[in-house]
């Protein structure tokens, strides 16, 4: 009887969930067959509910409109320079301040922690301002550099390092190895799944940016995949089937990735989340 | 003193002669560690922070700037669309946070229940929109939604109702955003307090059980309770991301109509990057900064005082 009830209750809650699921993923489902087909087909009525023929198309007005092979070049050569950038100024801070007693170590760190209050749009105007200042205006490092220190990621990378054993350092120390060399030698290598999940997280974060690169890029050959969008949303003719061919290309192979390295990613967040 | 340090050392690390160059180097090692990232924060961050209050306090417009004190924020008080901007935010917060907050604890309560099969892939699914970027997922849900072509009305049309005005009527407006929002966020949100759940010991559920509690009830006594840390957690940063909401009402409405799904972002971003009045924007946002803090210390009170 309660095993039957049981086995009622798991399929009922199983199906409950899968119904939840799908229409969690239709907006997926619908990129992919929206990016297939010609902008009077996506709009036609019923709407198209399988692939169609016009991928090629698409991606070729998006290259010709946005120059779009250049605009997901210049997302990820970004994507690729903040993360290993950032994740080298937050891996550091936060083995800094995990691993080592110094005076200001509490106040410094509650200062970078303000960072996660608060709200960016406090400092839009005045980095802006300071951008023109640099002449940083429409580059790269106007994009990458006022991110870098990412208190999030200094948070996440503060937590992994604390569960690093002391012992492990004391040994490498009396060893006779000095603090770079020890870092690099010995903290490093078994930080590795939670270097990767940092990895994750700040390449979608930069991947994903939008208020930012939108202010400070000027050059539509400079744009990133998420400006370009939303200029070519801006026009008064807009494709949709060029739009969304370039939305999918932005997002689906990120989801991939996501799925595919998720079990680190997902870790490793929760890792920085959860314990308070 | 020289002498001291040595001899302090020969004790603390006797094999080794040479112990001293090591000891002062790890003296000043954890400086330099979190040098890089303080000197990016100084000069990214609290020099701003700093600037964005003295530009609130200054007129800007035409590139030059007029001290002008208080009037920024004299004239945000009697501004009918700054009013508008905080309403249309109070209202998704009111109304689209609790809404999503019960939706992913349902939802972690079900991920983490014996009962249900698969639950790698569910996890999984669950979290996937949370990957999608906030431009992309706009584009995409400004197309699902449209009124005449899109297909959600396409499908309430084939249960016989008639079109809804999505993204063209103010209340429905902002129910799409609100629909949005809930979609992008909610499995990252469960996936948080799932976390937590799983830490929540079982005797505590066995205890329960003995107790004669049933569903309901243990939920309200064992599950809420342990969840408590988590929901404070997830509520603090729903109310500092639901504030701060930008890239959806930008791209999913551009604020209308009629400024219905006009929040404090937009309308700051509109000053500042369309009117160039960076004064005033700055004043715009400090009034947000103050609101930010002033709810995120109603929260730990409220939801904090008795974990």
């Amino acid at each position: 009887m309660t095993a039957a009830r049981h086995r009622g209750r798991s399929i009922l809650l199983t199906s409950g969930l899968a119904i939840a699921l799908a229409a969690v993923l239709v907006p997926f489902y619908w990129l992919v067959v929206a990016a297939t087909h010609s902008s009077g087909e996506i709009f036609d009525s019923p709407p198209p509910l399988l692939p169609g023929s016009h991928l090629a198309e698409n991606v070729q007005t998006l290259q010709d409109t946005a120059q779009f092979g250049r605009v997901i070049l210049n997302s990820l050569l970004i994507a690729a320079i903040y993360t290993l950038c950032a994740g080298a100024v937050c891996t550091l801070a936060g083995y800094g301040f995990a691993k080592y007693r110094f005076r200001g170590r509490e106040p410094l760190f509650g200062l970078l922690m303000l960072g996660l209050v608060v709200p960016a749009q406090v400092t839009l105007v005045p980095l802006f301002q300071l951008m023109a200042e640099l002449r940083w205006l429409g580059t790269y490092q106007a994009v990458i550099m006022p991110n870098l220190a990412l208190p999030f990621g200094i948070f996440l990378m503060r937590q992994s390092m604390a569960a690093l054993p002391d012992e492990l350092l004391d040994s490498g120390r009396m060893d006779g190895c000095g603090e770079l060399r020890l870092f690099w030698r010995v903290v490093l290598p078994p930080m590795k799944p939670a270097l990767a999940a940092l990895a994750i997280f700040l390449f979608l974060y930069q991947w994903n940016d939008f208020v930012w690169p939108l202010i400070v890029l000027r050059d539509s050959a400079t744009f990133t995949v998420p400006v370009a969008l939303a200029s070519l949303q801006g026009l008064d003719e807009t494709d949709y089937g060029a739009i969304l061919a370039g939305t999918a290309a932005a997002a689906i192979p990120m989801a991939l990735v996501f799925l595919a390295l998720q079990r680190q990613f997902v870790s490793g967040l929760l890792a920085g989340a959860v314990k308070e | 003193m020289t002498a001291t340090l040595t001899g302090r050392e020969a004790r603390a690390v006797p094999a080794r002669g040479a112990a001293r160059r090591p000891r002062a180097r790890r003296r000043v090692a954890p400086y330099l560690f979190v040098l890089p990232a303080l000197l990016l924060f100084a000069a990214f961050k609290l020099y701003p922070i700093g600037r964005s209050f003295v530009i609130s306090l200054h007129q800007t417009v035409g590139g030059t700037e007029r001290f002008v004190g208080a009037d920024n924020y004299t004239r945000l008080l009697h501004d009918p669309l700054f009013w508008t901007a905080l309403k249309n935010t109070a209202v998704i917060l009111a109304v689209q946070v609790p809404v999503m907050l019960a939706l992913a604890t349902g939802l972690a309560v079900a991920l983490d229940s014996t009962a249900l099969r698969a639950r790698a892939v569910f996890r999984l699914g669950f979290f996937l929109p949370m990957v999608t970027g906030l431009v992309a997922y706009g584009i995409v849900f400004s197309v699902l939604l449209n009124k005449d072509y899109g297909l959600a009305n396409w499908l309430t049309g084939l249960a016989g109702l008639d079109p809804t005005p999505w993204l063209t009527d103010p209340l429905w407006a902002k129910v799409s955003l609100g629909l949005a929002l809930t979609w992008h966020y909610t499995g990252y949100n469960a996936v948080i307090l799932l976390a937590r759940l799983q830490t929540v010991p079982a005797e505590l559920y066995d205890a329960a059980a003995v107790d004669g509690a049933g569903a309901w009830s243990s939920f309200r006594h064992v599950t809420l309770p342990g969840l408590r840390p988590a929901l404070l957690l997830t509520t603090v940063l729903s109310t500092i991301g639901t504030l701060q909401i930008f890239d959806e009402p930008y791209v999913l409405t551009g604020g209308g109509p009629d400024n219905a799904t006009l929040t404090i972002g937009v309308y700051l971003y509109q000053n500042a990057f369309k009117y160039f009045d960076f004064g005033y924007a700055s004043a715009i946002a400090y009034a947000l900064a103050v609101l930010i803090g002033i709810l995120g210390v109603i929260q730990f009170r409220f939801l904090g005082e008795k974990s």
